[in-house]
């Protein structure tokens, strides 16, 4: 796993608490929002993410750039690249 | 256009007897049934004959009936409530990976507090061992959840035996029969079983209404509390509408359940023997002992969703594999729990049918659907030189 620190996101996106799959579709659904460059941020408490997550990057062709385990939770964070 | 519904395991049209028994209750019965006047005592009544009806479905107690606003809270209720009720003899908890969402994911939130989770695999037809069962217990174990049928791939467990291992060791037994209740003969004496799901919409009755069966003596820790409603294990005002229309639909599912099977079935069969002659198309789940009006493939070569649009396209109305991704991404993980590789699994698509569909329909996707197969195909960058493969047929091949 790639672990980050001090990234700051363009958006944040809090799913602590929320199962599978809505790790995947809120990410879908944030990423569609954001221009080529901005950075998502992901909270969640949910393990299926720290496989999912930089999975869907590389299907998808975007930068996953770490993660921070905030001991709660996690966060991700996510760079749109231009397609 | 013909518009054809072959999604019966998302939801069924609701029977028509079922909304007039409903009708009343939707407009001048409108009494909440804790009130101790006429009104509410009508209402209480009405409540207490719908809960007769849906004991009398699936052979239990009316008293062991309790409403529940879908089969997802049944399945919440059952996996927290007897978790939370059995903590301190052990904090061990069986469910298959066939299970839906509702179990799975009260599952991963018993997990993540505190409680251990085994997840129990299945076979390639999607069967449950009970011997791997018998070898996941122990001395922690307190809960066994297994779905009576998977709405995926049709494959019915075999609960019996599950619940004689369990029952040598006093495990509780619950079993989701969301799918199988109305639908196929639902016995909880027969199956032994101890907790049970079942949902309205899944037997032609309406949306907002489910029940769990809780077998007497279970004790389970209530999800909302409040009122006295449900003998106090589920509190809040009665949708009196829906468990009047659910009773309706369980006392017809039961009257007609031989003539609905006898009428389905073929039907089925006929999409089955047609669709597995068709090149690198697999049945998923098992042959005989499957859903009587289910039938899931696995299309090689083409994505689901594709499928799904051009038959929509056409006015066939029919479902892929799971809404959720794993970590192969798209793929259904109950497919890809059956050891079917991840890039078959993404051509998954299931046909439910259900009382409306006529032979005709049949006749109209048997003729649509290998064209659309085609079709897909001639586009497909994966369907290139497949010729040296092996074949399809029945067997949904285990690849990778």
């Amino acid at each position: 796993m790639k672990f980050t620190e001090n990234v700051k996101p363009d958006v944040t996106t809090d799913i602590v608490y929320m199962m599978c799959p809505m790790h995947l579709l809120k990410l879908e659904e944030q990423m569609k929002e954001l221009e080529p460059g901005q950075i998502l941020e992901i909270m969640t408490d949910y393990d299926g993410a720290l496989e999912d997550i930089p999975a869907w990057c590389e299907k998808t062709g975007n930068e996953f750039l770490g993660m921070e385990d905030s001991g709660d939770f996690f966060k991700f964070y996510i760079k749109k690249l231009a397609r | 256009m013909k518009k054809i519904y072959l999604d019966h395991v998302a939801t069924n049209p609701l029977h028509p007897e079922a909304l007039d028994a409903m009708m009343p209750y939707l407009k001048e019965e409108f009494g909440n049934p804790l009130s101790v006047y006429e009104y509410g005592m009508r209402a209480k009544a009405a409540i207490e004959g719908a809960r007769e009806q849906v004991a009398g479905l699936v052979n239990a107690k009316p008293a062991e009936i309790i409403f529940t606003a879908n089969g997802a809270e049944a399945n919440n209720f059952a996996l927290r409530g007897i978790a939370l009720a059995k903590q301190n003899e052990g904090k061990h908890v069986l469910v298959s990976r066939m299970e839906h969402h509702s179990i799975l994911n009260s599952a991963r939130f018993l997990e993540k507090n505190g409680f251990a989770v085994t997840y129990l695999p299945v076979d390639k037809k999607g069967f449950v061992d009970p011997e791997t069962v018998k070898k996941a217990i122990t001395k922690e174990t307190v809960l066994i959840s297994v779905t009576h049928a998977s709405s995926e791939v049709g494959t019915i467990e075999p609960i019996r035996e599950i619940v004689r291992i369990a029952k040598e060791k006093n495990i509780i037994v619950h079993t989701d029969a969301v799918a199988t209740t109305g639908n196929i003969p639902v016995d909880v004496k027969d199956l032994g079983v101890d907790l049970l799901s079942m949902a309205a919409h899944q037997f032609y009755g309406p949306k907002g209404a489910g029940a769990l069966y809780v077998k007497q003596g279970i004790r389970i820790v209530p999800l909302i509390y409040g009122g006295i409603q449900e003998s106090g294990r589920r509190a809040g005002t009665e949708n009196v509408p829906a468990i009047v229309g659910m009773g309706k639909a369980a006392e017809l599912a039961k009257a007609e359940m031989p003539k609905r099977t006898e009428y389905l079935k073929p039907l089925r069969d006929r999409i089955i023997d047609t669709m597995v002659g068709v090149e690198r198309v697999y049945l998923t789940g098992d042959r005989e002992n499957r859903l009587p009006a289910h039938a899931s493939f696995c299309v090689e070569y083409i994505e689901g969703e594709a499928m799904l649009l051009l038959l929509a396209a056409k006015g066939l109305f029919s479902a892929s594999g799971s809404a959720c991704s794993s970590k192969a991404l798209k793929a259904s993980p109950v497919l890809l729990s059956m050891g079917i590789s991840s890039s078959l699994a993404q051509g998954s698509i299931v046909f439910s049918l259900g009382t409306m569909n006529t032979p005709g329909d049949v006749d109209y996707l048997l003729t649509e659907f290998p064209a659309v197969i085609k079709r897909l195909r001639e586009i497909s960058p994966y369907a290139q030189g497949w010729g040296d493969r092996e074949e399809g047929g029945e067997e949904c091949t285990v690849k990778e």
